[in-house]
């Protein structure tokens, strides 16, 4: 056990706990410099154990290194410093610390060299991103942030019930490779995937995050789905049944968000969307799928938060969320356009930006084992990203028609932060290679070919095309698309309430015919055996030497019989 | 408040930005014979095969979209008032 390293989780997270206590200039320092010194510490561990102990019979390692590791906790680190920066002048105190907490647990996962330890952080996470989602203080807010709190704490009892399957068969809670070959393993793949989005599950993401505030949506999108990730990767690499699950979040993201209105949930949605990418990229499971996947999980939370910043920014500045009450917005707003642009181009994977040089490669892998369905679809799905995100989201919210909504910028801190991350999307695009150093395994791959810069404008640009000819069916209404999240509430509720009046009126029915039985059977007994009944009168001898001898007789009967 | 009119406010310009969009379209599929794509599959050596399906594609997933939503779409005050 090396002493000198300190844990980067633990680090940020008693940091969110005395961030409350400050205030002005104090604070701002250390909600930007708080994460910074995270990801410093972050650094120094090293590769293999660090932190170890007994606990339970069990070896826990608290604190592991390795290049998987330190690439999330990397992105999560520099995402906290950068969402804090954009939230500097949100007036909850409770969101910023909360968040801290949220990406310090996110952070302390990834560096989890054992099943308990990784359960540990997975439920501070839970904890962390439901008082993000509560902090916003309005009553829509509050009763998501239950149904959000409701959905993980199930995931992760399924979690821990799997866990402690896997303990009690290996005897071991080291968190290595497994496969879905027990009731454990399943039981601990559906856990991850419950917090990933994943179908049937997967209307908790879309219902919560968009609920939360301007800044606490941001954070939100950031860690728990990328989290599934990171441990899916490290648990589950070559599962096929991911590549079908992912495709079908992908394909799913881009059909609910075609349809939404609200264009924070746009954003939700096509989070679902680029998490199936990535978890179609573990299910494939080769040395290119997972770097494809890893680097993607990388490129979407920095394009995603910039996406998310903008719409906050827009929802700060105008009040409004709805797609059908904005529009022309790039009157006014110029700056938080370009970086919205910027955002939308790298998540539909143009060239020059991050989500090019990333995404392709899970594509790559899948032509590499010559699954011709599958880079068939995710074709197809990367052109929908450019449907869905990379167009439908600045159209709707910066063009369109002009909604005579001139809102100023967004104050300066929240600029900044965007500014960063929009030069973060061109920077990795255009200089890939320090992200690929920082990769699981070697990168033998070149984004950069003629071939391949075509092949993806062909395909980006004919779906805008689709946009924009098929615009009059994209029109935006006032309405919601009905998600499984029906089931919880409306379906359950309903079922409760029905139940509750049948048992109710069961339970009514049943007294009143017991009320009625009793009553029957007291007065028989009353009849029988009261004052002046028939065994309470006074026998004639005659009739009880009678009895008596029928008594006898019948002893005797049977004492030979 | 009047303010002077953005150069996107201009019809005309919106149409010359069509055009402009039009003739990359064109530009991108006619550059397959300059760049030639070696396909990694044989359905790709079809010719503007990624145009011709990323435009497929979008189109049908716009259509299921549109279909779902007879099923499933609903006022978006169904839950209850969303304040906003």
């Amino acid at each position: 056990m090396t002493e000198t390293v300190i844990h980067p989780a633990l680090a940020l997270i008693l940091g969110a706990l005395v961030l409350p206590f400050l205030r002005g200039m104090p604070r701002s320092v250390a909600i930007v410099g708080l994460p910074l010194v995270a990801l410093a510490l972050l650094w120094q561990v090293p590769d293999g154990p660090v932190w170890q102990a007994h606990f339970l019979d069990y070896t826990v390692t608290p604190l592991q290194g390795d290049r998987l590791s330190r690439l999330f906790a990397t992105i999560f680190a520099l995402m906290a410093a950068v969402g804090g920066l954009f939230a500097l002048g949100q007036n909850s105190r409770l969101e910023v610390p909360a968040a801290f907490v949220y990406a310090g647990a996110a952070i302390g996962v990834t560096l989890a060299g054992d099943l308990f330890t990784v359960f540990a952080f997975w439920e501070l996470m839970t904890v962390g991103s439901t008082l993000v989602l509560w902090s916003h203080g309005r009553d829509t807010a509050y009763r998501a942030a239950r149904r959000y709190l409701m959905i993980h704490l199930l995931g992760g009892v399924v979690l821990f019930a799997g866990i402690t399957g896997h303990v009690a068969q290996t005897g071991s809670v080291t968190f290595t490779h497994m496969a879905p070959d027990s009731v454990a393993h399943w039981l601990i793949l559906i856990g991850f995937l419950v917090n990933a989005g994943a179908p049937p599950l997967s209307a908790w993401l879309p219902d919560a995050y968009p609920e939360a505030s301007w800044s606490g949506t941001v954070f939100l999108s950031a860690f728990t789905t990328k989290t599934a990730v990171y441990v899916l990767i490290r648990g589950f690499p070559g599962t096929e049944l991911l590549i079908w699950v992912g495709l079908f979040m992908a394909f799913y993201g881009i059909v609910y968000a075609l349809l939404e209105n609200d264009m924070r949930r746009i954003l939700a949605y096509s989070i679902v969307n680029q998490v199936g990418f990535m978890i179609a990229g573990v299910g494939i499971g080769t040395e290119m799928a997972l770097n494809g996947a890893a680097a993607h999980a990388f490129t979407h939370i920095i394009y995603k938060a910039l996406l998310l910043m903008s719409a906050g920014s827009v929802l700060l500045m105008t009040g409004r969320r709805k797609c059908s009450e904005l529009g022309g917005l790039f009157h006014s707003m110029p700056l938080t356009m370009v970086c919205g642009t910027i955002g939308a181009l790298a998540i539909s994977s143009f060239p020059l930006t991050s989500g090019f040089v990333s995404k392709s490669m899970v594509s790559q892998a899948a032509a590499d084992g010559h699954l011709l369905a599958v880079w068939l679809l995710l074709a197809a799905a990367s052109a929908g990203v450019f449907l869905h995100a990379g167009i439908k989201f600045p159209w709707f919210v910066f063009f369109q028609k002009d909604s005579g909504l001139r809102p100023a910028e967004p104050p300066a801190s929240m600029r900044w932060a965007m500014v960063v991350y929009a030069f973060l999307c061109i920077a990795l695009g255009v200089w890939p290679e320090p992200l690929y150093a920082l990769l699981p395994h070697a990168v033998k791959y070149e984004p950069y070919t003629w071939a391949h810069v075509l092949a993806q404008l062909q395909l980006l640009l004919f779906s805008g095309l689709a946009f924009f000819v098929m615009l009059p069916y994209l029109k935006r209404t006032l309405t919601i698309t009905l998600d499984t999240d029906w089931l919880w509430r409306r379906l359950l509720p309903a079922a409760a309430t029905r139940s509750e009046a049948w048992f109710g009126a069961a339970r009514q029915a049943l007294s009143a015919g017991a009320g009625h039985v009793g009553n029957g059977l007291v007065g028989m007994v009353i009849r029988q055996a009261g004052q002046d009944a028939r065994l309470a009168r006074t026998w004639p001898t005659r009739s009880m030497a009678l009895w008596v001898l029928v008594v006898l007789l019948g002893y005797l009967l049977l004492y030979y019989a | 408040m009047d303010e002077k009119p953005h150069w996107l406010d201009e019809p005309r310009n919106v149409r010359r930005l069509w055009r402009g969009f039009l003739v990359v379209l064109v530009l991108t599929v006619l550059a397959q014979w300059l760049v030639p794509l070696p396909p990694h599959f044989e359905i790709e050596s079809v010719f503007g095969f990624n145009a011709w399906f990323g435009f497929a594609v979008c189109a049908a997933m716009i259509v299921f979209a549109k279909v779902l939503a007879l099923v499933l779409k609903r006022p978006d005050t169904y839950y209850g008032k969303r304040d906003d």
